[in-house]
């Protein structure tokens, strides 16, 4: 299961968080400040999977940014590390292409594709078209 | 690459316009909605702690102000919740904000709502208080006859409800799995996921229906269905088990390639079904054979399709888990068949470790049990993990509980060796070797037709074969002595003592040596070595008593009192601090400088530490000499006896205690000079084996045995003979790499990390280090996609035909998926791998044409690429673009930069090649471009770039010992201590960002100090060492040219400051 989602820079700002588990607002700064350190600890050579406390990270890193999930023993790692990059896929195809910014400013974009293919910690998605069909047609909405 | 980057610079504007509400926004809406973005902008400017809680105090201020005043369209209240998740997301409370979202989705329309819900589902969690407020929305949403609001209804649902309202949408749910759209049905089922995770109880009635899920005709809605039957049937896998038919058919249709296109990923089929569809068997089959027989063809129709190398682990974990007596054969004969095509280590070293497993646990008869096993020896060979011999042997010996029976396996063991001994020009793996050997030696005596003599003499030819390693010829020489007792005639044997006696190996001369004392006395051979006694315990005297006589008669004769080892390493590392400030003396030692010492090793020290690298060195080359030579005789390690009486190389007796004490020492300083030389190849196992996660040992022993303390008594006697074997053969090791001299544990560390930094510098900094400015407007490619391409290509063909289920690994060896990684890696990335190079600047522009920038270092010079875009729909004529002359630098046109006509909307690029002339701090290029519009007006545009030292700097790779030559020769020197923070004064982290910033080469590590080198273009170089002491890093530039170490000092200063 997947227990968070987080999108960090460089710098160890996030960028976007999710948590499949409730965790105290508070306590997720500090969470993701570690998570983030550990990432950044390693080199390109070394693995992508790092054991964290009770779960366990992957990661994968785009020009300046991280995108780190967090996930408990049962999940695949190999399965999780190409999810992340299915789910930048569909990030690049939807904003045409995608650079940090572009997340910034459409947070909320990015949130709804993201929940499109999670939802209760399980990749339930992984089809680009129909994981970006309901925001289109959102966006057909709104603009007319 | 322009292309690209230019792409994202000019959607840049759009992007802050994209917020702008559509419509005629009045001008307070437009100041409005610009919040998000200066709160966009102020987030991606923060440098502080301290700067983030201002800026969000002010704007949560703002906020509470905008969304409880009445004046707040939904739309804005829309932006307000985007910055509220902001805020959220950096750590601040924004709980008053909550209620506002509870409303937005109640109340606004569409992509409001949607936000709304959005916002709740990141604010509230499953008990929150407010929650309840929001069914009335979703129960209104679900019956809604627009789509999309029954899709975000199902969403939320599926992401956040209280338990006890499920039955109040419970119905109008249920009534959405006969939506005719698979999505709205998909959704549904996900919704009675989360009731199924929140609440069992209240969904048990409509099992049927997640089974007309199951069996729905939309992929989506299949798969939604799966997560709940994979918690189901982990909750309880027998209840499902008539499904195992549906799910097997479904995974065979996925493999197959029957789903639509648009479910491959990176043309595997719906590689994340699978995995679950995997998950769901692997459950279903554990413990259950008629079950897992279902499977069986599925299982191996995956595994063909499948390009094994990529999901082996999960594939083969499978296979390993499901089984049992009955399919073993078939289970183990595909995994050799795997394992005789594998290169990779990882998957040999796994592989091995689960077939010798499941042969050990679920061989049906001995003959089938030796040869896997023999088929792993001869692949695993030296790369397996050490207790598979271990256990293999174990068992042999220990046997089972029927006699016989283990007397057959034992028996069939030995023929089979035999046999295989006997084929011409075929090399064993050493430890394939000693498992031979051991197993030769202890169980030949069953044999009836062939005599002890002939096993020996197979064991001789062995011997004498060049391929063995030392290692396994005392293996050997320990069988033959095993076997001696029970020949009857003693010619090889004789002739082997005679041979071995005076081999030049120690380890070797050693083993002969006991042969030829035991053989002069049979019978106490056949006490010491029993037939089939290797599993009696052996009573060890470990405090050596029967030593004391000796050591007090030792000590009265004034010899020094016994250390322990750790505390003669203490002394010894307290003796040789001073040597671990000597920067260069070290990296020497293995070169040309060896003997004498070298001028270079002094004049290079830092002022403390010349001498006493000099004294280091000699001191250790001393001691290997004296200490060693009169330790190890011609015979071998010197009996007590013989030291004093047969002396053959005629050396004054010297008290045996005082060779100890030196031997001793020796042998502790050698211990870290050789922890230090295997350090790098030891790292570089451990980070294969990190970025690989073997959970087993990356030890390299290759000891058959193993430490003895894992080892059960049983294996008491083996584990001695190995232990001093490897006793000596570290020695002997060691003696080959004392000149490395001695380095603290401390250097070792720096070095690991920086081998590493060093190892993918040159990479990394391609790829983005010099991109650093525009960090945030970077094209989200993947950093390490160049180098999984190399390391893909290298990869194992598969052993299956087909390779549809290349499930885990995009990046294939395949070009296929090159250029598909590649739309998102774009050309940017391609160019990079050739030359680095900065991001494009737009330098100016006006309505018709635009120009950028970039630098692009190439080795020998700085490339200026200037693109200039036509952006009118007019044709341009003449396109001319000049660079005015500027003193200090040679600016040289490539061909073709005049362009007579430039199309409507089209770029050309324009490239020069710059040299300098001189170092400088700061300079400049300014030119203009003149064009023609449809031959009637002309127009010029002027432009400028600043160029910068570092634009002409280049690494210079070069190995120490040049290093230190090249030290000697410059006269130009220039000093400098820098203080620093201490968070950043870590030698790594300065080498690396003197590594990505400046552009040095790292030439070597010593401890806490760095060689870096670099040349100003074209050929000036420049030398850099730099230390770090507390927090302050000393650097100390040489170069040949007078001026350029002030230069780089001062650019050096500034990236510090920076850094």
């Amino acid at each position: 299961m997947i227990k968070f989602f987080l999108m960090v820079n460089k710098q160890g700002q996030t960028r976007l968080s999710k948590y499949y588990e409730h965790v105290d607002v508070n306590k997720r700064t500090l969470l993701e400040t570690e998570v983030i350190k550990s990432c950044l600890s390693r080199s390109n050579e070394q693995c992508s999977f790092i054991e964290f406390k009770d779960f366990k990270l992957i990661y994968r890193q785009y020009a300046a940014l991280f995108i780190v999930v967090g996930v408990n023993d049962t999940e695949n790692e190999m399965a999780i590390y190409e999810f992340i990059h299915n789910f930048v896929e569909v990030l690049d195809e939807y904003f045409s292409r995608v650079v940090s910014l572009i997340i910034m400013f459409n947070l909320d974009k990015v949130h709804i594709i993201l929940d499109e293919m999670v939802l209760n910690g399980c990749i339930v998605e992984t089809n680009r078209a129909r994981i970006l069909a309901p925001l289109l047609i959102l966006d057909k909405v709104s603009e007319s | 690459m322009s292309d690209i980057v230019e792409k994202t610079l000019t959607a840049l504007p759009g992007l802050f316009l994209q917020n702008q509400p559509g419509g005629g926004p009045s001008a307070a809406k437009a100041s409005f909605s610009s919040r998000l973005g200066s709160l966009v902008r102020g987030i991606t400017a923060l440098t502080s702690k301290h700067e983030e809680e201002k800026l969000i105090q002010q704007e949560l201020s703002s906020l509470k102000a905008t969304v409880s005043a009445p004046t707040t369209t939904l739309k804005m209240m829309k932006e307000c919740m985007v910055r509220l998740i902001y805020c959220e997301m950096l750590g601040y409370d924004a709980s008053f904000g909550y209620i506002h979202a509870i409303k937005l989705a109640q109340q606004g329309s569409l992509l409001e709502k949607r936000v709304g819900y959005l916002a709740v589902s990141l604010f509230l969690h499953e008990s929150h208080e407010l929650l309840l407020l929001l069914v009335n929305t979703v129960v209104k949403d679900l019956q809604s006859t627009n789509l999309v609001e029954v899709c975000m209804a199902l969403t939320v649902v599926s992401q956040i409800f209280p338990r006890e309202m499920i039955p109040a949408v419970l119905p109008l749910i249920e009534d959405k799995l006969q939506h005719s759209k698979e999505i709205i049905r998909r959704k549904a089922v996900l919704a009675l996921y989360k009731f199924h995770l929140i609440a069992p109880n209240q969904v048990q009635h409509i099992h049927i229906k997640f089974r007309k899920a199951l069996c729905d005709r939309d992929v989506g809605v299949m798969a939604a269905s799966l997560h709940i039957y994979l918690r189901m049937i982990k909750e309880n896998s027998s209840g499902y088990k008539d499904l195992t038919g549906s799910f097997v058919t479904i995974l065979k249709q996925v493999v197959g390639g029957k789903l639509p296109v648009d479910f491959n990923y990176h043309s595997v089929p719906a590689p994340w079904l699978q995995i679950q569809l995997l998950r769901i068997l692997g459950l279903l089959g554990k413990d259950d054979q008629r079950t897992s027989e279902l499977m069986y063809d599925v299982l191996d129709e995956s595994l063909r399709r499948a390009e094994l190398n990529h999901n082996v682990t999960y594939t083969l974990e499978l296979l390993y888990r499901i089984t049992n007596a009955q399919n073993v054969t078939v289970i183990v004969q595909k995994m050799l068949e795997y394992l005789h095509q594998s290169k990779e280590e990882y998957v040999i070293v796994n592989l091995v470790g689960k077939i010798a497993e499941l042969a050990e646990k679920y061989a049906p008869d001995n003959a089938w049990f030796i040869q896997t096993m023999n088929a792993v020896f001869s692949v695993g060979g030296d790369v397996m993990h050490p207790d598979i011999p271990n256990n293999f042997l174990r068992l042999l010996a220990e046997g089972f509980d029927d006699e016989t029976e283990d007397q057959q396996l034992r028996l069939y063991a030995v023929q089979s060796y035999l046999t295989l001994l006997d084929v011409e020009n075929v090399f064993y793996p050493q430890r394939f070797l000693q498992v031979m050997s051991w197993v030769l030696g202890e169980y030949s005596y069953l044999l009836d037709k062939e005599t002890p003599e002939e096993v020996i003499a197979k064991l001789y030819k062995l011997l004498i074969n060049d391929s063995v390693s030392s290692e396994t010829k005392a293996w050997l020489i320990a069988a033959v002595t095993k076997l001696t007792p029970q020949a009857h005639s003693s010619n090889t044997i004789d002739r082997l003592i005679q041979e071995f006696t005076i081999s030049l190996d120690t380890c070797v001369r050693q083993h002969a040596f006991e042969l030829k004392h035991l053989h002069e006395n049979v019978e106490l051979m056949r006490s010491l070595l029993p037939v089939d006694r290797s599993c009696e315990d052996l009573v060890v005297d470990a405090s050596l008593s029967f030593l004391d006589g000796f050591v007090a008669e030792g000590l009265s004769q004034g010899a020094a009192p016994y250390k322990p080892h750790h505390q003669r390493q203490e002394e010894n590392l307290s003796q040789e601090k001073v040597l671990n400030f000597e920067p260069y003396g070290l990296s020497f030692s293995s070169s040309g400088f060896t003997g004498r010492q070298s001028p270079a090793g002094i004049s290079l020290g830092s002022d403390v530490s010349g001498n006493s690298a000099e004294t280091g060195l000699k001191e250790t080359n001393g001691l290997k000499l004296e200490g060693i030579k009169k330790l190890w005789g011609r015979e071998g390690y010197l009996p007590k006896k013989e030291s004093k009486t047969g002396d053959e190389s005629g050396a004054p007796p010297i008290p045996q205690e005082s060779i100890m004490e030196n031997v001793d020492q020796a042998i502790t300083k050698k211990d870290q000079s050789q922890a230090l030389t295997q350090s790098k190849e030891e790292k570089e196992k451990q980070l294969l084996a990190s970025s690989l996660f073997v959970g087993l040992g990356s030890e390299s022993t290759v000891n058959l045995l193993g430490k003895a303390d894992t080892v059960s008594h049983k294996f008491r006697r083996k584990s001695k003979v190995k232990d001093t074997k490897s006793g000596e053969t570290t020695t002997t090791h060691n003696m080959t790499c004392s000149s490395f001299g001695s380095l603290s544990n401390a250097a070792y560390e720096d070095n690991y990390y920086l081998n590493t930094l060093h190892d993918r510098g040159d990479k990394e900094l391609k790829k983005f280090s010099l991109n650093s400015e525009l960090l945030d407007s970077e094209s989200l490619t993947e950093l390490p996609l160049v180098e999984k391409f190399s390391h893909c290509s290298l990869s194992t063909p598969s052993l299956f035909a087909d390779n549809n289920m290349e499930i885990f690994h995009p990046p294939q060896s395949s070009t296929a998926s090159v250029a598909n990684e590649s739309s998102l890696a774009s050309s940017f990335l391609e160019e990079t791998t050739e030359y680095i190079h900065s991001d494009v600047m737009k330098v100016c522009n006006n309505e018709t044409i635009s120009v950028s920038s970039n630098k692009v270092w190439k080795d020998d010079c700085l490339l200026m690429v200037w693109s200039v875009t036509n952006k009118s729909g007019l044709e341009l004529k003449n396109a001319n673009l000049e660079i005015f002359p500027a003193e200090n630098f040679k600016v040289t046109e490539q061909p073709g930069c005049c362009v007579p006509v430039m199309e409507a909307e089209s770029t050309k690029s324009f490239q020069f090649s710059v040299q300098i002339e001189k170092p400088f701090t700061k300079g400049n290029l300014s030119g203009f471009i003149s064009y023609h519009v449809m031959d009637t007006h002309s127009a010029q545009l002027e432009f400028s770039v600043d160029l910068s030292l570092l634009d002409f700097i280049r690494p210079l790779k070069i190995s120490s010992e040049d290093f230190g030559k090249l030290w000697l020769s410059f006269a130009n020197d220039v000093k400098q201590n820098v203080k620093m923070s201490e968070s950043q004064a870590a030698l790594p982290s300065v080498l690396k960002t003197l590594q990505q910033k400046l552009r040095l080469h790292i030439v070597d590590i010593i401890g806490n100090e760095g060689l870096l080198a670099c040349q100003l273009l074209p050929s000036i170089p420049c030398l850099l060492h730099c230390r770090i002491h507390a927090d302050v890093l000393a650097l100390w530039f040489r170069s040949s040219c007078s001026t350029l170490p002030d230069y780089l000092l001062y650019q050096c200063q500034k990236v510090m400051e920076g850094s």
